[in-house]
Parts: structure tokens; C-alpha cells; sequence
């Protein structure tokens, strides 16, 4: 089960956000999407995941296509979207907020048990569980968003900069942390980042956006190591 | 102090109806980001569907709950013909979120103009099912009567049913998730259109309910011309705002409190302010904390 994203062309009003996207994720695998302010990486993971509608192409995941689908199907079809700036609703408690992600689940008891896992995951959302989530700090409300991502049991993860203002230290975590899911679940997972180094190092591969173009792909490896890309990206 | 208990119970039961009230502004509010103006005609005309069901059956009790299940219909339905169309059309430009408000006004009046169509222009008659005959302490006798009392008693397991829902059950929390953040919902697999449809059929249902007590507590006559309703809008709206508008707690204690405030500016001032003394307190809300008693500062986005 791949996803498969071909030519993909998306306008806001007459202004072109991504231009004949096309690119790969193998089943299992993490694949870092790289660019500036600007580059239609948000743009991206919001028409994947059917917040916005595209002008052309295909997003092919399980046989589905998700560029004609709506949001609240796609989760259905194991596809979670963790979107820009800690999303979480403050409001709510840190168990709402988790149960808000298993809520299309028929299977409560079955939601129950993912629930737990995502305690063994994160214990730290276990101490808040009541707590309303906005007296979370920055580095637990990006792990509830991950948590509640995790609630609907998907097998695609998008993640859109989940490092955004934390700590270094934090970041740190939240990135192994991702890693570790996706080793531990199979998932695939698109993870866009600005923290370009961060994401390489832990994607099996990568993509370089340029004003809604790909401008590079290859393995992280290859990225790393490659002149312009660290001088663009990576602060060299 | 025999006056000042008279006047804090009539108080506390004309704001129990306020609270309603407030409570049908709020879940519109909240699920649409629309200050629903129709919602004294969706009264009216919930409050006539009850008269009626008095026609054909004795109880009133399920004469309320017939006209509350009026009041959703009617309110899902001009969600779903008339909202969800005008929301759609007008997402840009000055009249965007003008033009749904405007449209509210408009469907008051048509509503009003069905309701007069079909039942009359002419006072009809809501038999309380209580006595209106307050109870006696001693040679006392309170304006406290058994109806004000089940006012109370209704009001208040109404509230207690819409806590549970709200808080315990998973169309709650699809309630509530739609309305703080509809793209989070989204992403959550929540049918957010239907969510939204739902928040306004409460919405309706308690409109109706607060309609038939708004009548009952009165002395039951019931016209189309009735400016009664508007004054429950207007009462309704202020204390959707004492409450900070967001909050279903915030808008009942908003509405308890204006209920006393009034009660006891008529009885200790003058009668003369009833129609103004509502204002002030919106006014004085407004000046000293805008964002609602029970508001947070900075708020939301809107």
C-alpha cells in the first residue's frame, strides 16, 4: 500500500500553489517534504488529506482517490492529517481531544486499547488527562496532536511541522518520537518540515519543494550530502 | 424580606425562561457563527404547535415535548434550506457576515406571517397545567405559584439532560469539537454539515420549550403580534452576552441573573423600567466586561 501522488496542480484563486507534483511513498516509509516559507508544502498535505480541492492530478492510496474525496472520509480510509501549529482544540480536555480522533470508530473497546497505547507512548498526556489542553506546554500539545492522530489507527500519517516552535530539546524528542511510531506500526508517513536536517535524518527519503515545484528528490542520504541542498536547506 | 423572597423567586423564573432562550442563541452561535433573529418566530410558531397538540390530547407535558420536536424540525430546516445556502454564497466581501443575520430578520417575519395565516391574528388561550395562584406562607400569599415552581423544575432537567449530552456523549463532543474548530472535526472524520444541523435543532427544541413557559408563566394568551416573543429574544440575546456568548453555562447563569436584576429593579425602583432596565445591564456588560462574565479575555476567533 503505497501512496501514489501524480502531477498534482493546485491554484489558490489565480495564483499557482503546486505545480505538477508528482512522487512516491512505498508502504512503511517516511519521506521528509523540504522548502521554505512559501515552497506549497502545507498546500500539499492539506489537498492530501481533502481540505483543499485540487485543479489536477491524482493522489492514488488504497485504491481510493483522495483528491475527490472529503476530510471527514479520508480518515476512514486510515489516512490522519496533523495539521500546521499544534492541532489541538484548547478547549477540550487532553482525553477529549483523544477521543475526538478514535470518535468515527465503531469499535469503542477496540478504541479503548489504542488509547492505551498511545499513553505507553506519550505517559506525559497520561498525567494531563483531565487537564484542559491549553495549559499544555508547546512540546505536549504537539504530542496530544500526534496522540489524536494516532486514536483513528491510521496507516498514512501527514504531519505538517511538528517542530514548529519547540525547543531544541523537544524537537529532538518529537522527531524520535515519530520515528518510532512509524517503525513500530508500519506507517507511512509524510512528515513536512522547515527543520530540514531533523526530518532527513530520520526519512528513508526526501523531497525539496521550490515555489510549488519539486525541485530535488532522493534518499535522505543523497540530500544530506548534496552541495546545493545544504546550502539552501540545511545552514552550511 | 417576605418581598425581597417574592421577588428573588419571580426572578429566578423568568430568567430560568431567559436562559432558554439564551442557551437556542448560543448553540446557533456556536455551530454557525449566526445571531439568529428568526429564533422569536421559531418560538411563536413552536409555541402554537404546542396550543395545538392541546387541541387533540389533555397533557401538557406532551404538548411541550410535540411542540420541541416542531421547534428542531423547523430549525434543522431553515438550517439546512436556508443557512447552508446563504453561508455558502456569501464568503466574501462586506456582506459575508451580514447577510445570513439579514436574512434571519427576514425569515422572523415571514414566520410570523405563516403563524398569523394559519392560527389567526386573535389571542388564543395556553391553559397552564399548574396553578398560577401563589403558594401561602402564613396570611401571606407569594406571586410563587406551582407553575413558576415546575417553570423551575423544567428548566432545570433540561439543563441537566443538555450537561449530559453535551459532556458525556460522543454527539457532545462532536458538538463541541465542530464548533471550536470545524477543521480539526473535519480531520477527525466528524460530518460537520450534520453536526451543525443538529446544533440548531436543539436549538429549536429549547426555543420551544422556552416559548410554552414564557406563555404559561404569563396569563396564557398567545398572539402572532405578541411582543412578548421579541422581548424574549431581546432577553435571550443580553444574556447570551452577560454569559460571553460562547459559553451554555455562561447563558444560563447570564439569563438567571438578568431574570433577578429586573425582577428587582421593577419591585425596588419603578415599573417604568422594565422595557429599558435589560438594557442597562447589557450596557454595563458591555462597558465593564466585554468578553462576558464567564468570557474569556482576547476570546476566540470569531
Amino acid at each position: 500500500m503505497s501512496l501514489e501522488v501524480r502531477n498534482l496542480t493546485v491554484n489558490h484563486g489565480a495564483i499557482t500553489a503546486l505545480s505538477d507534483i508528482s512522487f512516491t511513498v512505498p508502504e512503511g516509509e517516511l519521506v521528509a517534504i523540504i522548502g521554505a516559507n512559501g515552497a506549497g508544502k502545507s498546500t500539499l498535505l492539506r489537498t492530501l488529506s481533502g481540505l483543499k480541492d485540487a485543479s489536477h492530478g491524482t493522489a492514488t492510496w488504497k485504491g481510493h482517490n483522495l483528491l475527490s474525496g472529503k476530510a471527514e472520509t479520508h480518515v476512514r480510509q486510515g489516512v490522519a492529517h496533523v495539521s500546521e501549529g499544534m492541532s489541538v482544540i484548547p478547549e477540550l480536555t487532553v482525553e477529549e481531544n483523544l477521543d475526538l480522533g478514535a470518535i468515527w470508530r465503531r469499535n469503542k473497546s477496540e478504541a479503548a486499547t489504542t488509547k492505551a497505547e498511545v499513553f505507553d507512548l506519550f505517559p506525559r498526556l497520561q498525567e494531563r488527562i483531565n487537564q484542559s489542553a491549553d495549559t499544555l506546554s508547546g512540546g505536549e500539545r504537539q504530542m496530544l496532536a500526534i496522540g489524536r492522530a494516532m486514536m483513528s489507527k491510521p496507516q498514512l500519517l501527514l504531519l505538517d511541522e511538528p517542530s514548529l516552535g519547540l525547543a531544541p530539546l523537544l524537537v529532538k524528542q518529537i522527531f524520535d518520537a515519530i520515528s518510532n511510531i512509524s517503525r513500530q506500526y508500519g506507517l507511512s508517513v509524510v512528515l513536512v518540515e522547515q527543520n530540514a536536517m531533523g526530518a532527513l535524518k530520520i526519512a528513508s527519503s526526501g523531497i525539496v519543494l521550490n515555489l510549488g515545484r519539486v525541485a530535488m528528490t532522493g534518499t535522505s542520504q543523497e540530500l544530506i550530502s548534496d552541495p546545493a541542498v545544504q546550502a539552501a536547506y540545511l545552514g552550511y | 424580606m417576605f418581598q425581597f423572597i417574592n421577588t428573588l423567586l419571580i426572578g429566578i423564573t423568568s430568567g430560568a425562561i431567559y436562559a432558554l432562550m439564551a442557551l437556542a442563541i448560543v448553540l446557533v452561535w456556536r455551530s454557525t457563527r449566526v445571531i439568529n433573529f428568526a429564533q422569536a418566530g421559531q418560538a411563536l410558531a413552536s409555541t402554537y404547535f404546542g396550543y395545538q397538540a392541546l387541541q387533540y390530547i389533555d397533557s401538557f407535558w406532551i404538548a411541550l415535548i410535540i411542540a420541541m420536536a416542531g421547534g428542531a424540525i423547523l430549525s434543522a430546516l431553515i438550517e439546512v434550506i436556508f443557512m447552508r445556502i446563504l453561508l455558502k454564497h456569501t464568503t466574501s466581501g462586506a456582506i459575508a457576515g451580514v447577510a445570513p443575520i439579514i436574512a434571519t430578520l427576514g425569515l422572523l417575519e415571514i414566520i410570523r406571517t405563516l403563524v398569523t395565516l394559519k392560527w389567526g391574528g386573535a389571542d388564543v388561550i395556553v391553559k397552564a397545567p399548574l396553578s398560577n395562584t401563589g403558594f401561602s406562607i402564613g396570611s401571606n400569599t407569594l406571586v410563587f405559584s406551582p407553575m413558576k415552581l415546575a417553570i423551575i423544575a423544567v428548566v432545570t432537567v433540561l439543563l441537566l439532560v443538555f450537561s449530559v449530552i453535551f459532556q458525556k456523549t460522543s454527539i457532545g463532543l462532536s458538538l463541541r469539537a465542530s464548533a471550536f474548530s470545524p477543521e480539526l472535526a473535519r480531520l477527525a472524520g466528524i460530518r460537520v454539515d450534520r453536526i451543525r444541523t443538529l446544533g440548531w435543532a436543539f436549538s429549536g427544541a429549547t426555543g420551544a420549550v422556552a416559548g410554552l413557559l414564557l406563555v404559561t408563566n404569563g396569563n396564557g394568551s398567545l398572539s402572532p403580534a405578541s411582543l412578548e416573543f421579541s422581548l424574549l429574544l431581546i432577553s435571550g440575546f443580553i444574556a447570551a452576552v452577560i454569559g460571553g456568548l460562547e459559553s451554555l453555562l455562561g447563558s444560563v447563569v447570564g439569563g438567571v441573573a438578568l431574570g433577578i436584576i429586573t425582577a428587582f429593579v421593577l419591585m425596588y425602583i419603578s415599573d417604568s423600567l422594565f422595557f429599558i432596565a435589560p438594557f442597562v445591564v447589557l450596557l454595563l456588560v458591555l462597558f465593564i466586561r466585554p468578553q462576558g462574565v464567564l468570557g474569556k479575555k482576547g476570546g476566540r476567533r470569531a
